[in-house]
């Protein structure tokens, strides 16, 4: 896809993702916003080797998303890459659904492992480094961690695991929001900066604009093709409720679903940006 | 039944059961298994280490100190195809790190295996830190997991094997202390299989780890009374093996539980459970009495804590003495 394509197929996911919130009358809107343009520059920007017609193709790349209340964005970007139908998205958190308020891996082709307690995401995902590195495996693993999600300690047990085990195929990145559930996260307890501190832990870090999507798709593209020793972090500065106006840096939208209303505003604000 | 170690044997050999965990470990590998340890700098203690001895060094991982992390670095090694095993100790291999086995593991349902070292009072002079009294209790009340307690090295290493075996999340409860052991060194055990090592007609004594021969010297000392007790190894504590357990239940009329580990919601609490829903007969529990440990030797804390033959004898004579009152 080129630029332009990569830039309706976000706006299109960002509707699907309020769309299904608001259905589903409660979910986390902010945080999913946040991280689409990351999600799209992996699916959509040829980073990602994957096949929604073989989940569990061998050699494929895994992707992990650490911070699953972000699940809408996950479950959008994955009907629209094709592995279940995008009808389906308004089921989302709905008895007898596939799509659980956080994702379920035996429940949704394409998740790797089932996510929604903070923390755990980048062990899991060093974990599978290790594994794949051991069976002789091609592919990298990515994950999106939030930066709210690094106050958690087993985030930096697993920053100095994935460094003291030379994990080069590992490639962590940050939705740096700057916005958790209770505020501005300098205010709530500050963890500081963080690509210095994943420096510190031995990690290669990069910094870019996260809903730059071109500039996505180049940095995670250089991180895939380093092949270095250093495991890789990119620290993504984002928007909280990114393309919303009423959202943008407001933690109050953390984990509110709009009302039908606001849901016209904000639809109606994503078509015009999409023109 | 399965097969028991001769009498000379049972006397003279003494093998804790956390020594089946390396040793086990790099016997799968030699065998072509894809199982990996991952531990939290224990190695020595847990016995993992003896897997990179036997020249399988790529297989185990050392996180540090660092639970959380080395329980979700196993979950990420089983998904790459690898049967891993978690190592530590008990009460850190499972308390520190449970939300990483609830969450991670059993709930995406991996091929996980929590296998700690230490647990119970066997880790001794460590002292009540250490000596965990609940973990069999947590691990239970995981949907999806099953919890073995092996008797002796040779159950460690049968359950072990079983735990390799059997997709999913298992969890396998070892201790420090060098223990006599009870079964043949071939045995071979099932996950949901309660098996009878002594018959007997006045009381059923459901046992499992280290107080299987607790259960076996007590029944002795209850037979020069007059009582034949009937012994049966628990050690598949979920799935329990309600049909075993049951039928001993309806032909005694009464039980003991004993176990090193809190009255609260281990294997007590699993054999009131099945009595109360199959075959309400009186139930006492030998067990720790919703406390936490103390420094002492082992030995010294199976008298302290009311866990030893001598307090399964007292509490086979107050469920017989209740029989027919409930």
């Amino acid at each position: 896809m080129d630029a332009t394509q990569l830039a309706h197929k976000a706006n299109d996911i960002r509707k699907d993702i309020l769309v299904m919130i608001t259905e589903a009358g409660s979910g986390h809107p902010g945080g999913s916003l946040s991280c689409t343009d990351i999600l799209t520059a992996l699916y959509f920007g040829g980073v990602l080797d994957h096949d929604a017609a073989d989940p569990k193709k061998p050699g494929r790349d895994r992707f992990i998303l650490a911070k699953g209340h972000a699940a809408p964005a996950l479950y959008a970007t994955l009907a629209h890459a094709g592995y279940f139908p995008t009808e389906e998205l308004v089921t989302l958190r709905k008895l007898g659904t596939r799509l659980q308020g956080h994702p379920d891996s035996n429940l949704v082709p394409g998740v790797e492992v089932s996510t929604g307690s903070l923390g755990q995401g980048l062990s899991v995902a060093a974990g599978l480094a290790c594994g794949l590195r051991l069976s002789g495996e091609e592919g990298h693993v990515f994950t999106v961690l939030g930066d709210g999600e690094c106050e958690e300690g087993q985030v930096w047990e697993a920053a100095m695991f994935a460094a003291h085990q030379k994990l080069g195929r590992l490639v962590a990145i940050i939705d740096n929001n700057e916005l958790q559930i209770d505020g501005c996260i300098h205010d709530v307890c500050d963890p500081g900066d963080l690509g210095a501190k994943f420096a510190a832990f031995g990690w290669d870090v990069r910094e870019v604009d996260g809903h730059d999507i071109p500039a996505l798709v180049d940095v995670l593209s250089a991180a895939k093709a380093a092949d270095g020793e250093a495991p890789v972090c990119i620290v993504a500065h984002t928007v909280k409720g990114k393309g919303v106006s009423f959202m943008e840096n407001q933690a109050g939208w953390h984990g509110k679903a709009p009302k039908p209303e606001e849901l016209e505003t904000a639809l109606a604000e994503l078509a015009a940006q999409a023109e | 039944m399965v097969k028991l170690a001769s009498p000379e044997a049972a006397a003279q050999t003494k093998k804790a059961t956390r020594a089946a965990l390396g040793a086990t470990l790099a016997e799968l590998a030699d065998a072509g298994v894809p199982v990996v340890a991952v531990d939290a700098d224990l190695t020595g203690s847990t016995t993992t280490k003896k897997l990179a001895d036997a020249g399988h060094a790529d297989r185990l991982f050392n996180c540090g100190i660092a639970e959380q992390n080395m329980v979700d670095v196993a979950a990420g090694l089983s998904l790459a195809g690898n049967v891993a095993f978690t190592g530590s100790f008990a009460v850190f291999g499972t308390g520190r790190a449970y939300d990483q086995i609830r969450n991670t593991v059993c709930y995406s349902n991996l091929n996980v295996k929590i296998a700690p070292t230490h647990a119970g009072i066997s880790v001794g002079p460590d002292g009540g830190s250490h000596q965990m009294l609940e973990d069999v209790a947590l691990m239970r009340g995981l949907p999806g997991m099953r919890v073995l307690v092996p008797a002796d090295f040779a159950a460690a290493r049968a359950a072990i094997k079983l735990a390799a075996a059997t997709p999913g999340p298992v969890y396998v409860r070892m201790g420090r202390a060098a223990v006599p052991c009870v079964y043949d060194d071939d045995v071979e055990l099932e996950i949901g299989r309660a098996y009878v090592l002594r018959e007997g007609t006045d009381v059923t004594i459901v046992a499992n780890g280290v107080e299987i021969r607790e259960a076996l010297a007590a029944a002795d000392a209850l037979a020069a009374e007059g009582i034949a007790a009937e012994v049966i190894d628990a050690f598949s504590v979920k799935p329990l093996d309600g049909e075993t357990i049951a039928a001993s239940l309806a032909k005694t009329r009464c039980a003991v539980v004993a176990e090193e580990h809190s009255v609260n919601g281990g294997l007590g609490s699993a054999v009131c459970e099945l009595a109360a829903e199959a075959c309400p007969v009186p139930v006492e529990r030998v067990g720790v009495r919703d406390r936490f440990g103390k420094s002492g030797e082992f030995e010294e804390l199976l008298a302290y804590f009311s866990i030893d033959a001598a307090a399964i004898v007292d509490a086979v004579k107050k469920a017989v003495s209740r029989k027919g009152l409930c």
